[in-house]
């Protein structure tokens, strides 16, 4: 039998208080029509946390303890389907409740972990070439605002050689969400989509779930043996909300107002970016949006010591400096021969392009050499750089040598010999 | 014997309020009972007939009444042979084993038996009638290469205790009685070759403590000549993310010059750990020709595990480090990262609703991080042996600004600094130390003097460097320009090393002694040349030969070729000796 309370003690921001006996601790609860968690157990005082805010909550609405945590329906039936921060349909469709799971579970054993070794290709040259993404990576986007991070997100999620597509969207403008569902849906990605998406203007408490639904669901489709990727956007807004929450709560701030557990909350995320050894696998690929484009605010600062490197979207480009993924090592040996060799070769002679970039602007005399680096430049942004671009690993690495013989001579490149007379395109006259 | 019990009045976060029906000891161990789970945690705090107790697993579904189970006991570790290679969790709990039992996940409420269910033989080394006091060894057993002592439990009372009886050898059961003691009191202790150990609480079972003059070799030149860490000293390592923290320590622990290495993955990422137990299995230790993993213990809290935990793992750690102290071993205990370590401790400050100190640390973050380094040191034990536990920290400064307080109260513990720069590691330098921003308070592999000259020219390289930025090239003197390629050379070829190389990753000491002879007789020579261009030259030419001679293997005919050719090559621009 339930029972049900009809005297609420206060309300402060999204948290309502209420005495009620036998209530467990994270059991879900209807106040009024919104879902609500039990956030804090006082004696009988029980304090919960209204999902869609308390606005309008009145003293003596009722409310009713489900008995159970939050938890999120898995099925096939989510494929194509576009959810809320509570888990509620977002597209008119059937609201599922059959094969319910719990969201936040506990995490894997790290002795049950294995050495990340698959590649996830994406046909953008600049991931699959340079910093390669990796199954079971975890790796943030940093980026600032202005920026076509979401455009870049889409383009993978439509791209990347994956099983099934999970989309976590917190805090996004209404446009952006229609972009995600047109594209998604023009391009037919969306048959193995699942979105739950948070808008800016819904409440604040649903965006704070949106990446423990998106990566609940992940994980089961995981153990099902499919290969996820989890693209979440942006989790600057979900530590925002975080912030918030923990204000309103009256917990003792740390850095810049955000509380002290930021790390533990968006590690306990982060760390879900799994591959059960047999099974299938989850990829973490996030925005994280650097307010000021400051890479020391705390939300950027603390997820660069959770992820396995990051790659910095600037000026409409992936920068080949300052992007990184740990995990490229284990998986770009394998891939063909000159990889290796060919990245490291175009990323220094690139890095000497933008020197030569820079002694033009001060007015230096240009060399001859000098010339043939900006040459080299222009076309390695014009090629490879482009968000547009969308060729094969194969592709374009062919496009590099073909990059490179077009603007130096073989001895210039600082590549071994063997490989250049292997791989060069045009006629060598090396020994 | 009756336990004391309680009843949960609240929860907030992991930490429960429950109310008490006898006496209990403030970081007394107890179990809140949640249907057939029992879910563990420690009192911390004592307040009108309500303990506040951190608990180490998720409180959901924790509810009002629920009951609560204490133990007596503080939180502490079970010691005793079988520890190492193994892998536990914070709590002491076997990973490898939890997944047989769990599987993939890490369910809560789950603790295993620390202590591998095995059969040891052993010597014994006392008679009935000896005396035996607390940390003496009663017998050992062979536990890989290491000659396990068994010991008297360190907790029992610091008295004179007589042998009553102990069993001849042969092989027995880690659980099985092996000896009995008795008091002048009468009391009487069977003993097994298990016994716990409070880990808060250091293990002083010891003559005295010694200063801290043996160089720790960590076959990596920056430091073991410029900034050398000593056994049983104390050293952290701060830096940004990215700047090669955690890969700085894993080949410590792979090339330090030590008995045991116990590693503490404190709160950072659980793929790292995956790495150590793919690759030390298949490392082989030099000194020994046996695998790394039998001389490792990992314990290892990554950030998604419980924060409680986390404190306890760098405690769990360091008590184990203390136990084969306590063997005549010397241990070298590395913490990733103690920043999460801090924490952990800031977040059970804010629930406590105690008053913050800077940046929402609690107070108290200063004493907890110097008494935790001071469990470090070199000791002479009873049996005259010397033995020593070294602690090497990293620390994750909020922005890669070691102003922070974690990094602030870490500096002024310890004894060697070794600063992680960015624009090192951007550059693609390994290892990031920062030079001249680091520094040691021990002895390194050659003469300090030496040192100070190569530093003080480092200094002034750099200077040179930022005065070339202005003035141009051309704006210096050729004999400054010299001066600017020698510390350039110093850095490229000798504190920087080449960790994918088989020979160069490991420099060990004597090696190091001989490369750095040829490198202080090229920082004191003079060269008569003017031309910028032909120094550069010069020098360009002159860490080639170098660097390709820290790839050639050590006491062979062609390593002394290769340093005659550098000698020959070089003397022949040096105008005289300074």
């Amino acid at each position: 039998m339930q029972k049900i309370y009809t005297k609420i003690q206060s309300i402060v921001g999204n948290v309502v208080s209420v005495r009620a006996s036998g209530v467990r601790n994270g059991d879900l609860a209807l106040v009024g029509n919104s879902y609500a968690n039990v956030i804090k157990l006082d004696n009988d005082l029980v304090y919960l946390q209204v999902f869609a805010g308390t606005q309008g909550v009145s003293t003596t609405d009722p409310v009713k303890f489900l008995g159970k945590p939050m938890m999120v329906s898995y099925s096939d039936h989510l494929l194509g389907r576009i959810f809320t921060g509570s888990g509620v349909p977002k597209d008119n469709g059937p609201a599922l409740t059959e094969n319910m799971i719990p969201i936040g579970g506990p995490s894997v054993n790290p002795a049950r972990r294995v050495v990340p070794q698959k590649m996830i290709r994406t046909g953008i040259p600049m991931i699959d070439m340079f910093n390669s993404l990796v199954e079971s990576q975890k790796l943030p986007i940093f980026s600032v605002s202005g920026e076509p991070y979401n455009e870049l997100l889409a383009r993978i999620a439509m791209q990347a050689e994956v099983d099934i597509i999970v989309l976590g969207g917190m805090g996004l403008k209404y446009d952006d969400f229609l972009f995600f569902k047109d594209t998604l849906e023009k391009s037919g990605a969306i048959g193995h989509t699942v979105m739950f998406i948070h808008t800016a203007s819904d409440p604040t408490v649903e965006c704070t779930l949106v990446p423990d639904l998106s990566l609940a669901v992940a994980e089961r489709f995981a153990l099902d043996g499919k290969r996820v990727l989890v693209l979440l956007t942006d989790m600057t807004n979900f530590a925002d909300a975080q912030k918030e929450t923990a204000i309103t709560m009256e917990q003792v701030p740390s850095n810049r107002g955000y509380p002290g557990d930021l790390y533990s909350c968006l590690a306990s995320r982060y760390e879900k970016a799994v591959d059960f050894d047999g099974l299938g696998s989850v990829t973490i690929l996030s925005v994280t949006t650097m307010p000021g484009d400051d890479v020391t605010h705390p939300v950027p600062d603390n997820t660069g010591y959770i992820t396995e490197g990051q790659y910095y979207l600037k000026g409409g480009r992936i920068e080949p400096f300052g992007s990184l993924s740990r995990l490229k090592q284990n998986v770009n040996g394998r891939t063909r021969s000159d990889h290796r060799a060919l990245m490291d070769c175009m990323i220094k002679l690139y890095s000497a392009y933008r020197e030569s970039l820079e002694k033009k602007s001060m007015g230096f005399l240009m060399t001859e050499w000098d010339e043939k680096l900006l040459r080299y430049g222009k076309l390695f942004e014009e090629k490879l750089m482009d968000l547009s671009v969308n060729i094969s690993l194969e592709e374009a690495l062919d496009l590099g040598w073909e990059i490179l013989a077009d603007c130096f001579e073989p001895n210039e490149t600082g590549l071994k010999s063997n490989l250049l007379r292997e791989r060069w395109p045009k006629n060598l006259n090396i020994d | 014997m009756d336990h004391i019990t309680g009843s949960v009045t609240g929860v907030n976060g992991n930490l429960v309020s429950v109310r008490l029906d006898g006496s209990i000891r403030k970081n007394e161990v107890g179990y809140v009972l949640l249907g057939d789970k029992r879910l563990k945690g420690e009192i911390i705090r004592v307040g009108d007939g309500v303990a506040d107790m951190q608990i180490y697993e998720p409180t959901n579904g924790i509810m009002v009444g629920d009951r609560v189970e204490f133990t007596g006991e503080l939180m502490s570790v079970s010691l005793g042979p079988g520890l190492l290679t193994q892998i536990y969790d914070g709590l002491q709990n076997p990973l490898p084993e939890l997944a047989e039992k769990c599987g993939f996940f890490l369910e809560r409420g789950e603790y295993l038996d620390p202590i591998p269910n095995k059969v040891w033989a052993f010597t014994p080394k006392v008679r009935p009638g000896d005396t035996v006091r607390p940390g003496d060894t009663i017998g050992t057993v062979p536990e890989g290469m290491f000659t396990h002592r068994i010991m008297v439990p360190f907790g029992l009372s610091d008295t004179d205790w007589t042998v009553e009886s102990v069993v001849s050898a042969g092989t027995y059961n880690v659980r099985d009685e092996i000896a009995v003691i008795r008091d002048g009191k009468g009391n009487r202790e069977p003993l097994t070759m298990v016994f716990t150990w409070p880990i808060k609480k250091p293990i002083t079972c010891y003559k005295q403590r010694l200063r801290p003059d043996e160089t720790l070799i960590t076959k990596i030149r920056c430091i073991d000549t410029f900034l050398p860490v000593a056994k049983g000293g104390t050293f952290c390592v701060p830096g940004p993310f990215g700047a090669g923290k955690t890969v700085l320590q894993h080949m410590e622990a792979k090339n330090a010059d030590v008995d045991i290495v116990i590693i503490a993955a404190c709160g950072e990422r659980a793929g790292e750990v995956v790495e150590i137990l793919k690759e030390f299995p298949e490392l082989t230790d030099p000194r020994t020709g046996k695998s790394l993993m039998e001389r490792t213990i990992i314990i290892c809290n990554t950030s998604s595990m419980p924060v409680a935990a986390r404190e306890a793992s760098v405690y769990t750690s360091i008590t184990l480090a203390e136990y084969y102290r306590q063997m005549g071993l010397s241990v070298l205990m590395l913490a990733d990262s103690t920043s999460r370590w801090a924490q952990a401790m800031r977040e059970m400050s804010g629930r406590l609703e105690e008053i913050p100190g800077d940046e929402a640390f609690p107070a108290y973050l200063e004493s907890v991080i110097a008494s935790f380094y001071e469990r470090a040191g070199k000791v002479m034990l009873r049996s005259g042996e010397v033995a020593s536990v070294t602690i090497g920290g990293t620390v994750s400064p909020a922005g890669g600004n070691f102003e922070e307080p974690v990094t602030q109260a870490t500096l002024k513990m310890v004894g060697a600094f070794h600063g992680l720069s960015r624009e090192r590691s951007d550059a693609r330098k390994y290892p990031a130390i920062h030079p001249t921003e680091s520094w040691s308070k021990y002895r390194g592999v050659v003469e300090q003097d030496k040192v100070d000259y190569a530093r003080g020219l480092l200094i002034r390289s750099a200077e040179i460097n930022q005065m070339m930025k202005v003035v141009g090239e051309e704006g210096v003197s050729a004999e400054d320009y010299i001066t600017y390629q020698k510390g350039e050379l110093l850095d490229a070829a000798y504190l920087q090393q080449d960790s994918f190389d088989p020979i160069d990753a490991a420099c060990g000491p004597e090696r190091q002694k001989r490369v750095f002879a040829v490198m202080y007789d090229i920082l004191t020579s003079s060269f008569s040349a003017e031309d910028k261009k032909e120094i550069r030259g010069f020098f360009n030419q002159l860490r080639q030969l170098i660097l390709d001679w820290h790839t050639i293997e050590f006491e062979t005919e062609h390593f002394n070729r290769q340093e005659e050719r550098i000698r020959d090559f070089y003397k022949s621009k040096t105008s005289q000796a300074v």
